[in-house]
């Protein structure tokens, strides 16, 4: 059984089809790429899957459970967890505390020893300031604990988003773009950066990206969408080489 | 136990107890004013308001103005309750914050599970159905209003009052505290953090409204009458000005813009024509000047104790 089965999944908007009887399966350990022009249904995918558009048709199970229907955070409740194509940081919070805001479902105390200060209170902090302190390591922002979250460069900020993700101890990380804006040399730490955290999380990842270097790089199997549709999917090589794909996204130059 | 009596703990409250005693050893010997006492009082009173409205409007980032509202259901529930009852006053008082939250849970819960602008909407119209519910119950007073024994001293204001805040701002330095703050700065990705935003923006304004009630609780028992015209929307907008004064998502900005209003307020009250004409003039240039407010969004701090504390601690290990 697939960590992620998605079967003829369709939204429209009004008279607008934006994704189409997608079919994708996603086995546990995956590293999978999404690609597709600009307005081709990605990132609506990713809105779907997680909870923020309903789907018009179709049926989606993640861990041999239905997820359509579900809210945003019963998605990320249930090991689902996402970046954003344009960066969704809580600004005005610090770094450390945009990470413990992602802690809070798996270790929150009682309100009432919140008010109170009861000892509970103390030792959930600790905890989560120790398991918070601990991630920031691993993406090298422990040194900016205390800086406000806007303050960072933009690549720290991409970094730390992929960090909050994490801390909501997800089995399936939706990335959508993280490479977006970023120069070559800041890419390639990235590509490293991704496939580190697949093993050190034990982590299945589906990626969007329009940067080819990064998709062909990591990925082990691609799925190439437009006009919200399926037109290839399969290892990097064979996706280079269809020529529907070379017609439909990757233009003449890259042939 | 000991996560208590930290340096930074023990010097507020000895600035508190302090505080507390001075103005009270003033009003034993007989030297404070009457006017002077009720404007401390007031101040208060003002500071649980502001400091509550603080928490949904700054925390959490909704817009709610309809606090006079949640007040008014206190003021009067709790006259009901020590007066038609003759139930003791803490049970008064606790009673008027209650059936507040209860109010607070009731407009929230279809309200704030919307976007935009509709929390406002529904608090500024429940702030007039309350006014004008009291106006027409005519067992407590109708306009004329109600008519209650003062029982409230400056002890009781003074202590209801830190308590209130000590419980607000252990909410908001709390996880639960940081979840509404993640809602404020972007309600998407706080959702798909995991937070569920619907209950956190619902607990913040129950919890705003249950303190308000309070407040309201307190200035029924302290000012002998209540009048359903006291809670207007314009005692809405006071509270709010007195917030946004201070700066919207810091406590200690809610408390000083509390002190700093009604101490205008009370500086005006011998010109009243010109009162409402100073007040927004001072506004407005503050605006101009300080659009986020006396305090922005920072904290008054003993945090320079907190660092030696750490500090200390550092030396140990």
């Amino acid at each position: 059984m697939p960590l992620l089965k998605i079967e003829n999944l369709s939204k429209s908007f009004g008279g607008l089809k934006a994704v189409s009887n997608l079919n994708i399966n996603i086995e546990k350990g995956e590293l999978i790429g999404l690609i597709g022009p600009n307005g081709a249904g990605k990132t609506t995918l990713f809105n779907i899957l997680t909870g923020v558009y309903e789907k018009t048709e179709g049926k989606m199970t993640f861990m041999d459970r239905d997820v359509s229907g579900l809210k945003p955070y019963q998605v990320t409740q249930r090991g689902m967890a996402r970046t954003f194509q344009n960066i969704r940081l809580f600004d005005d919070l610090s770094v450390i505390d945009n990470v413990k805001v992602a802690y809070h479902q798996r270790t929150a105390y009682s309100t009432f020893s919140a008010l109170l200060r009861l000892p509970s209170y103390f030792s959930g902090e600790e905890e989560m300031q120790r398991k918070a302190m601990d991630l920031l390591k691993i993406f090298n922002l422990d040194d900016k604990a205390e800086e406000t979250a806007k303050n960072l460069p933009y690549g720290e900020q991409r970094r730390l988003e992929i960090a909050r993700a994490l801390a909501t101890d997800p089995k399936l990380l939706l990335l959508d773009e993280p490479a977006a804006g970023m120069n070559p040399q800041e890419t390639h730490d990235l590509m490293n950066l991704i496939r580190w955290i697949r093993e050190k999380f034990n982590l299945t990842i589906l990626l969007i990206e329009h940067d080819m270097a990064l998709v062909m790089g990591v990925c082990e199997r691609i799925y190439v969408l437009d006009y919200g549709m399926i037109i290839a999917q399969g290892a990097p090589d064979e996706i280079k080489r269809n020529p529907k794909v070379i017609e439909a996204y990757l233009g003449e130059e890259v042939v | 136990m000991r996560n208590w009596f930290n340096r930074k703990n023990i010097v507020s409250l000895l600035g508190i107890v302090l505080l507390y005693a001075v103005v009270q050893g003033l009003i034993v010997f007989d030297i404070m004013p009457p006017f002077y006492k009720l404007t401390l009082i007031l101040i208060c009173i003002y500071i649980i308001l502001s400091t509550s409205l603080n928490l949904i409007n700054g925390i959490t980032g909704q817009f709610s103005i309809g606090h006079a509202g949640f007040m008014a259901v206190g003021a009067y529930v709790s006259a009901m309750v020590t007066v038609i009852m003759h139930g003791p006053l803490l049970l008064g008082l606790f009673a008027g914050a209650v059936v507040s939250a209860l109010a607070g849970l009731i407009v929230g819960l279809p309200t704030l599970r919307l976007k935009g602008d509709y929390l406002a909407i529904a608090t500024l119209g429940f702030g007039e159905i309350v006014r004008i519910v009291f106006l027409n119950m005519d067992f407590v007073g109708g306009a004329a209003g109600f008519t209650l024994p003062s029982k409230i001293t400056w002890t009781w204001a003074f202590l209801l009052m830190v308590v209130s805040v000590i419980l607000i701002k252990n909410f908001v330095g709390s996880t639960h505290g940081r979840a509404c703050i993640s809602i404020r700065e972007n309600e998407i990705a706080a959702e798909s953090m995991g937070i569920n935003t619907t209950k956190y923006k619902v607990m913040a304004f129950t919890i705003g409204a249950f303190f308000a009630g309070l407040a309201g609780g307190i200035y029924a028992n302290y000012m002998y009458i209540i009048q359903p015209g006291t809670f207007s929307f314009l005692k809405s907008f006071d509270i709010l000005v007195m917030v946004v004064l201070g700066g919207l998502g810091s406590i200690s900005g809610g408390i000083v813009g509390a002190i700093v209003y009604t101490l205008i307020s009370a500086l005006l009250a011998g010109i009243p024509e010109w009162r409402l004409v100073i007040t927004a003039v001072f506004l407005v240039v503050m605006m101009i000047f300080r659009p986020t407010g006396i305090m922005g969004t920072k904290e008054f701090g003993l945090s320079f104790l907190r660092k030696k504390d750490d500090k200390n601690a550092a030396s140990k290990n």
